[in-house]
């Protein structure tokens, strides 16, 4: 199939789940009784006698299928709501709190991916030997760790007993004034590339600072998870008989491990890579709510505990596109790691 | 089931899977002996799941003869609360996988079984709810129930049955085209039978072993739910909302920066081995079951 049409298909695709996605959150929240849901956008008590006007403004006593339709055409609009928890319209939110959660994956992706994958073929290239056993303790610990109190953990260490070494936050105090000020100028808002790109160091090596614990938080199941596919994966393939030939003809162990296994032992790997990128990008929840580091995944946690509905729809329909997108990236790449795959079908 | 003597040979003579068995019996006995254990006061009324308070300060105490594991903000005993946080915790997990689970092999075999339209809509919710992040849809439906522990199980089971309906779905489509199902069919025997008879009790050893091992997994997100506050009311034994409570006693004074260590460290050390204990478990299950790996 042509790569094109393939696209243009998979996006297709997407509708009905973003309809789906969004119908059950809509569902969900109607459950609550109008009053209730109007009176989230009552700030003070002086204020509830506008209930019965919000109520009527917005629609809120419609049935189920007018609101939601009414939802949607705002959608098509480009208009996705107001956010009570970011202060700001929902979209502008998405936008102000993604740089943030970007920073966090950029660091965290390519140490998961690869500390994974290395790790993974160590041990199944070296089956049964200390190497394996170490690693597999080591995942199945790594993938047994509460993520909250795995941070708890590490901020009682570098934050408590090493005094202030390792703070929660995005920046601190005096960075946030200097990013802030006229001659910082802010090209992505992801702080350590701003800072690289503007050449100031105390920036870049304050913003490594706060960093370092979220990411070894939210890379430490993901590493044992990874890591465990590698070497599920890749002990297959050392069974196939290319492998057998490639040893048969004289090759290396390392080139053998590493050219004939491992780029087919890849391709399971690369699909929950995605799914890792794409999990990372919607927001580590926890992670970033215990250490206050504002993402996408602090605001939709925010979002879900005071109900904020236009949020967590808009949240909805951001992962779902964000799922898909990652989905269509990793059939692409399919196509390089493996020449016998065709798009939208399987292995030949 | 014919090697179930070897299997059980396999798991004790590794010692990983010792160690998760031995684990997992440990945390049985503090279940079924927890009144024991942590016997409730003499004179209490409440609820026995409902940890006892010593005084109403927020400020953590540190263990003592009367609280072997100190007190936590708000002065609830840690000690109880672990020991019968063990019971909130299988009680949790044994609840969500037998609702999925059965939610999972009625719909993983209608799907599998019938194909085709059936097949398409049921596989296309299970695409919808495994697009969306757990975590917020489970918060967003605790939010909407309301912070309870039925809540957190209806949360749990409403993203958690997706995984088990493919799953089944996966093993009756191996099923269906063996020759006894067929020769099932040939004889006039009704869909119902052929799927309740022939089909399912082939087709669904795997996955019942496969959801028994998710009791850590199960578990582990119930504490997640429990930690972030959408959870356990106020004071329920339940292991996540102990490491919450500890939440902001993390850091101590200047002088005594680990002065709350027992607060955070003591809860998340239970969760840690009663999931540890599982997955242990798990891991030696799977390599014995992956047919690709069997006999290298």
């Amino acid at each position: 199939m042509e790569l094109r049409a393939y696209i243009i298909r998979r996006v297709l695709l997407l509708i009905p789940v973003l309809l789906g996605v969004t119908l059950f959150i809509f569902g969900i929240t109607m459950l609550f009784s109008p009053i209730e849901r109007a009176s989230l956008y009552v700030s003070s008590i002086r204020d509830l006698s506008d209930l019965p006007e919000i109520i009527a403004r917005f629609g809120l006593d419609r049935p189920f299928f007018m609101q939601y339709g009414t939802w949607i055409n705002q959608v098509l609009h480009g208009n996705l709501g107001w956010s009570t928890v970011g202060g700001m319209p929902v979209w502008d939110s998405i936008w102000n709190f993604l740089p943030a959660t970007l920073e966090l994956a950029i660091f965290a992706a390519p140490l998961i991916v690869f500390t994974g994958i290395f790790l993974g073929t160590r041990a199944a290239a070296h089956k049964d030997k200390s190497i394996d056993h170490a690693t597999r303790v080591l995942a199945i610990s790594g993938w047994s760790l509460p993520s909250f109190w795995l941070g708890l953990i590490l901020m009682m260490i570098f934050y408590g007993l090493i005094r202030g070494l390792l703070p929660p936050g995005r920046l601190s105090v005096e960075m946030d004034f200097v990013i802030h000020s006229a001659e910082f100028i802010r090209y992505t808002k992801i702080n350590t590339i701003d800072a690289i790109l503007n050449l100031n160091g105390p920036v870049l090596l304050d913003a490594l600072r706060h960093l370092i614990l979220p990411v070894i938080t939210i890379s430490t199941v993901n590493i044992a998870f990874i890591m465990r596919l590698m070497r599920s994966s890749m002990l297959e393939s050392l069974g196939k008989g290319y492998v057998l030939t490639a040893r048969a003809k004289g090759l290396s162990e390392r080139v053998v491990v590493n050219k004939h296994a491992r780029r087919n032992a890849l391709i399971p790997v690369i699909t929950v890579s995605g799914y890792v990128f794409a999990g990372l990008a919607s927001g580590a929840v926890i992670t970033e709510s215990i250490f206050t580091y504002k993402g996408i995944g602090w605001w939709a946690y925010q979002a879900a505990s005071r109900l904020d509905i236009a949020s967590i729809l808009g949240f909805a329909l951001f992962t779902g596109v964000l799922f898909v997108l990652v989905n269509l990236v990793v059939d692409v790449i399919y196509t390089r790691v493996d020449p016998r795959v065709r798009l939208g079908g399987e292995i030949q | 089931m014919r090697d179930w003597r070897f299997t059980v040979r396999q798991l004790v003579k590794n010692p990983l899977s010792l160690i998760g068995i031995i684990l997992i019996a440990i945390f049985v006995i503090i279940a079924i002996f927890a009144p024991l254990i942590a016997p409730t006061p003499a004179d209490y009324h409440k609820d026995p799941y409902m940890i006892p308070r010593d005084g109403y300060s927020a400020e953590p105490r540190p263990p003592n003869e009367l609280h072997p594991f100190g007190t936590t903000q708000g002065q609830y005993d840690i000690f109880y609360g672990v020991i019968w946080g063990t019971r909130s915790a299988f009680r949790i997990a044994l609840v969500v996988i037998s609702i999925t689970l059965l939610v999972g092999i009625v719909l993983g075999s209608l799907a599998g079984y019938f194909g085709g339209v059936i097949d398409e809509v049921i596989m296309r919710i299970t695409d919808i709810f495994m697009a969306f992040p757990w975590l917020i849809l489970a918060m967003a439906l605790v939010a909407v129930l309301g912070p309870s522990m039925k809540s957190v199980m209806i949360a749990l089971c409403a993203v958690w049955w997706p995984s088990y309906a493919r799953l089944i779905r996966g093993d009756i489509l191996q099923v269906r085209e063996e020759d006894y199902v067929e020769a099932a069919r040939g004889l006039g025997a009704s869909s119902g039978r052929v799927i309740m008879r022939h089909v399912l009790p082939n087709a669904i050893y795997p996955a019942l072993i496969m959801a028994s091992l998710d009791i850590g997994a199960v578990v582990l997100s119930a504490a997640a739910l429990s930690f972030l506050g959408l959870g356990a009311p106020e004071g329920y034994a339940d292991w996540g909302q102990l490491t919450q409570f500890a939440q902001n006693y993390i850091i101590g004074p200047m002088n005594d920066p680990l002065k709350y260590w027992y607060a955070v460290t003591i809860p998340g050390l239970f969760i840690f081995f009663f999931v540890l204990g599982w997955n242990l478990l798990g891991d030696a299950f799977r390599d014995i079951f992956d047919p690709r790996l069997a006999r290298r």
